[in-house]
Parts: structure tokens; C-alpha cells; sequence
């Protein structure tokens, strides 16, 4: 993996009075490896997010999309750069069906103002196609009927129908059974293997060694490691994660 | 939580639908019978006379539940539909009769009305943030103080204006086909409905409703500007106002600015009786439709078997509260 960071955060960092969430956090996600964000709770992985996302715009630091510096003013910005975030619990809306949500605010019109749903669903069919996403019997179901982990699959899908680059996923295994988890795993290796940048923020290490390329550590508001999970295991990325040992972890990728 | 497994969670979630279609066979069934109970408690009631009575009186409610559907698909309410329609009376008999204007200008300062009380209401519900029960609450006071304020409290006649009754009371399709003298009423608010179905199953507005009523926050992240399309969604429903106020203007040859009162609850009753969830996300055209046929048949059936109006109102809130019960018990383990 050679490649440069497609999303390279330089030393970022926000307060929130006098709390600091995050202090000079450098952060990257290359083309199509998948980038594991973990810490304990209150260690800044969703203030990170959110400061991606635009929700809370970072106090200091730099955001670099594709190599040049970018600004991010709100949660607008970013769809267009191609970053997409799937947020847990909140992605879909339970009435519509499949590809209402798909599609959801960016609606095909056709003649006289119409929803144009032959296209939306012709779309969406061939989205869930090419991602494997096979357990959905009708993209004209509504989502209240899916399971967990093929809502979780819908979300993931919408994420990447824009052309994203980049996808975020906030704790998606968090509700879901063993099989369930499996799916939606193979799906996030999919992404990567169509040369996404995925980001995936877990509480489970099982689920990062299953699926991550690469771990960054938060601890307190501060990166303690960036391991590359080839050559690291589970007692030192929890050793990370606590105790925040960062000369003594073996397997550091120094930049 | 989503935590239960595929397995259990999937069929569960799928009676819970049934259950939804259930409650239109229900209201539909429900239509049929008191139809049936009255037919022969009374002769009178199955007469051409009395039923197209019963339709032309479904028109304005129903009109009225058309523009309340949108809003309470959103999750939201609208208090303020019945004194809007009776302002939109007032300022088409303003149009009309005091500044002597042409009929079409009069509805369309009726209409415009509607349309701007149901604009304001959505500023304050999605700019300023007032929760929609006291922002149409409020609305419903102002426009019943205008009306009142507006014509002086006294009712304006379309007297100088022979046409203007025949709008609801004529019969286009009567004079065409002898002998089939369907008031026009019923025909408005036909092609009402079939407008309210168009928007809300066929465009971005009613797909923003559903969003909005089924998840406002997952709506939002998807990138739709949900103040701005609940505004339109609030000011739609005062458009149906709107129009109904030129309805029941021409129904009466009169505007009553005293009407209004006790209007939006018949509306409101009308949509939830045809199955629309308060808790916002789901509700059909077709649905309110019979909901407001059933609210009508039974106010008429109950007047002509001389059950007195005290009474008719009880009635009434029982009917609306089994409704209601009928949705949280759908909803419940959801």
C-alpha cells in the first residue's frame, strides 16, 4: 500500500469549552484499505467523525482531500468531496422502502415533477448487484421489514451509490447477531476491494482484525498508535487503547 | 434496538404492516355498516336527496382532511383548518361582494389565503422551532380574529353573484346527463383527492413527508432540507383550507365568520379514522377519504333518526378515540 492518503487529517484538534476532545490528531485513510478507529468511550473517535463529517468543525488543524487542503464549513460540504457517513441508528427511515431510502434527498425526477421510480429502482437493484447484497428478497420492501443486518447493508449501500470515495462507518455490527456481522463485514472488504477508502469506528477488536487493513488508537483526545493489524494483535491494540503505551507497542507504522 | 435476530424480528414487523391495511378493510367495513344500520333505521336516509347531502357535506371535511393528511404523515398537526377555511370564506366574500372583483379572482384570494395562514404556521414550526400544537393552536385564533374582525362579525352574502353557489351546489355533469345531477361538490372534491395522491405518492413533497414523519433526523443527514419542506408541507394544508373555505362559501352563499370552530377536529378525526399514524411516517388519500365519508354518514344518519346534536357529539368522540386507540394498539411492540 503505497498509495497517499486520500483523506489525511494534520494535527487537528477541538475543544469543547474547557474539555479538549481532541488534541493535534493526524489521521489518514488511503484508497482501498479499510481503516479501523478505536479507543475507549470518551477517547474523541465520534468528535473526530463529526469533525469529518462538519457537524462539529474542527478549532485547529488541517483536512487535506485528495492531497489538498480543503475546508469543511457543515455537513454539506462533505457529500460533495465524495466522503459519505453511515451513522448508527440513524440512517433510514423505517416507512420508506428500499429504494426510497436509497435515494432519499437525491431523488430521479422525471416528467411533471415525478419521482421517476423505475430508474430509482433500476438503480438501486443494480447497486445491491454489484455490492453482493443478496439477502434483500424486494428492494420494495419497506425497511421496518429488513433485519438488522440488511438494514445495516441498505445504509452501507446508499453510502456508496454517490461515487463516495470515502465511506465512514459509526460502530455498524454494534446490534447485530454473529451472522448478521459476517455480512456486513464482507461488505465493508468490498468496499475496500473497489478501492474505497473505508473508515470503521468498533468497540468489537474482533470484528477490526476480521475486516481492518490498518488500527488507529484514540486515547484521551490523542492518537497513541497506528498499527497495521498484520502485525500487531488484540492484547497490544487493548493495551493501546488503555494504558497507551505508544514505544513500547511492537508493529507501530511510524509515517 | 434492533437487537433481536432476523428470524424473530422479520415476521413480527411484517403482521405489524398487515395490521395497517387491516385498519383501512376496518374503516371501509365500518363505512359499509353504519351505511347499512341507517339505510333501515330510516327510509329517508337512502333517498338521492340525502346522499348527495351527505356528499356535499364529506366535501368540505374531506377537503379540510386532505391538507391535515400531509401534515400528520410529517408527525406534525394542524389545529388552525377550520377558522383558516372560514378566513378564506371571508376574504373570497371580501373579494367578491365588498371590492365587487370577479368570482375566479375571489378563489383566488381564497386559496392564497389558505396557503399563506399555512405558510406562516410552518415558519413557526420549522424556522422558529414552536412545537406545531401551539403553532397552529395559535393560527386558529388569529385567523378566527380576522375573519371576525375582517367582516365585522357579520356574514357576507354572494348575493350579487348568482353564480358563485352553483361552484359546489350546481351540477356540471347534470346538465350533460339528464337526470344524474351529481352536485359539482362532489366532483371538487374528487379531483382534489385525486391531486392530494398524485402529491403525495407520485412527488419529492409526499416522499419528504413520509421521511420526515418516519425518521427527521436520518431525513436530514440524508441531505434534504427538512425546515424548508415541512414550510411547503404546512402550506400545502393551507391550500386545502383555502380551497375549502370558497367550498363552504359557495355551499352557503355566504361567508360565516362565526364558523370554523370544531372543524380541524372532524378533519382531524376523518384522517386518523382512515388509518393516517399521529405518530407520523405512514397515511394514505384513500384512507381519509372514507374516514371523512364516515364521520358525514354519521352525523347525517344520527340527525335524520333525531338523535339530539349533544348526543351526535358524543358519538363522534367515541368513534375517534377507538380510532386512535386501533393505532397505538397497531404500533405497540414496534
Amino acid at each position: 500500500m503505497a498509495e497517499e492518503p486520500i483523506l489525511f487529517l494534520q494535527s487537528v484538534s477541538k475543544r469543547f469549552g474547557a474539555v479538549e476532545a481532541l488534541t493535534d490528531v493526524d489521521f489518514e485513510v488511503r484508497p482501498g484499505e479499510v481503516m479501523a478507529l478505536v479507543g475507549d468511550n470518551g477517547a474523541g473517535k465520534s468528535t473526530l467523525i463529526k469533525g469529518i463529517a462538519g457537524i462539529y468543525p474542527f478549532d485547529g488543524g488541517q483536512m487535506f482531500w485528495e492531497g489538498k487542503p480543503v475546508k469543511i464549513h457543515g455537513p454539506r460540504d462533505v457529500a460533495p468531496l465524495g466522503i459519505e457517513i453511515v451513522y448508527q441508528d440513524l440512517a433510514l427511515a423505517d416507512n420508506l422502502d428500499v429504494v426510497a431510502n436509497m435515494f432519499l434527498g437525491r431523488e430521479r425526477i422525471s416528467s411533471f415533477r415525478r419521482l421517476n421510480e423505475a430508474e430509482m429502482e433500476k438503480e438501486c437493484s443494480e447497486t445491491l448487484k454489484s455490492l453482493s447484497v443478496t439477502t434483500v428478497r424486494s428492494v420494495r420492501q419497506a425497511v421496518a421489514e429488513l433485519s438488522g443486518g440488511q438494514r445495516q447493508a441498505i445504509a452501507v449501500a446508499k453510502a456508496v451509490m454517490w461515487n463516495s470515495k470515502v465511506v465512514i462507518l459509526d460502530e455498524p455490527t454494534a446490534a447485530l447477531g454473529v451472522a448478521q456481522t459476517r455480512q456486513v463485514l464482507d461488505l465493508v472488504r468490498r468496499l475496500a476491494d473497489r478501492g474505497l477508502g473505508v473508515v470503521i469506528i468498533s468497540h468489537n477488536l474482533h470484528d477490526v482484525f476480521e475486516v481492518a487493513d490498518r488500527i488507529t488508537v484514540l486515547r484521551l483526545g490523542r492518537r497513541v498508535a497506528v498499527l497495521k493489524s498484520s502485525e500487531t494483535n488484540q492484547q497490544e491494540v487493548v493495551h493501546a487503547i488503555t494504558a497507551g503505551k505508544l514505544d513500547t507497542v511492537p508493529g507501530m507504522v511510524v509515517q | 434496538m434492533a437487537t433481536t435476530d432476523a428470524a424473530t424480528a422479520a415476521p413480527k414487523k411484517r403482521s405489524l404492516l398487515r395490521a395497517d391495511a387491516a385498519q383501512k378493510l376496518l374503516a371501509f367495513s365500518a363505512l359499509i355498516l353504519i351505511f347499512i344500520f341507517f339505510s333501515l333505521a330510516s327510509p329517508f336516509f337512502r333517498t338521492p336527496d340525502n346522499i348527495s347531502s351527505i356528499l356535499v357535506a364529506t366535501a368540505v371535511n374531506g377537503v379540510l382532511a386532505l391538507g391535515v393528511t400531509f401534515v400528520i404523515i410529517t408527525a406534525g398537526i394542524d389545529l388552525s383548518v377550520g377558522t383558516v377555511m372560514t378566513l378564506s370564506a371571508v376574504m373570497t366574500g371580501v373579494a367578491v361582494t365588498n371590492q365587487g372583483l370577479p368570482v375566479p379572482v375571489g378563489i383566488v384570494v381564497g386559496l392564497l389565503t389558505g396557503t399563506t395562514a399555512g405558510l406562516l404556521s410552518g415558519l413557526m414550526i420549522a424556522r422558529m422551532k414552536i412545537p406545531p400544537f401551539i403553532a397552529t393552536l395559535g393560527m386558529m385564533m388569529i385567523a378566527r380574529g380576522l375573519s371576525l374582525v375582517i367582516s365585522g362579525v357579520k356574514p357576507i352574502y354572494f348575493n350579487d353573484t348568482p353564480g358563485f353557489r352553483d361552484i359546489m351546489m350546481g351540477s356540471v355533469v347534470g346538465a350533460v346527463i339528464p337526470g344524474f345531477s351529481v352536485p359539482n361538490a362532489v366532483f371538487i372534491l374528487f379531483g382534489a383527492s385525486l391531486v392530494a395522491a398524485f402529491i403525495l405518492g407520485k412527488t419529492v413533497l409526499g416522499r419528504y413527508a413520509v421521511a420526515i414523519g418516519s425518521n427527521e433526523e436520518a431525513t436530514r443527514l440524508s441531505g434534504v432540507n427538512v425546515a424548508n419542506w415541512k414550510t411547503a408541507i404546512y402550506a400545502l394544508g393551507g391550500a386545502f383550507s383555502g380551497l375549502a373555505g370558497v367550498m363552504i362559501a359557495s355551499r352557503l352563499n355566504s361567508a360565516q365568520p362565526a364558523l370554523g370552530i370544531g372543524y380541524e377536529l372532524e378533519a382531524i378525526a376523518a384522517v386518523v379514522i382512515g388509518g393516517t399514524s399521529l405518530s407520523g411516517g405512514e397515511g394514505t388519500i384513500l384512507g381519509t377519504l372514507i374516514g371523512a365519508l364516515i364521520i358525514s354518514t354519521l352525523t347525517n344518519g344520527l340527525r335524520i333518526l333525531s338523535v339530539p346534536q349533544e348526543w351526535q357529539m358524543v358519538i363522534t368522540g367515541v368513534i375517534v378515540v377507538l380510532a386512535v386507540y386501533l393505532d397505538i394498539i397497531r404500533r405497540r411492540g414496534r
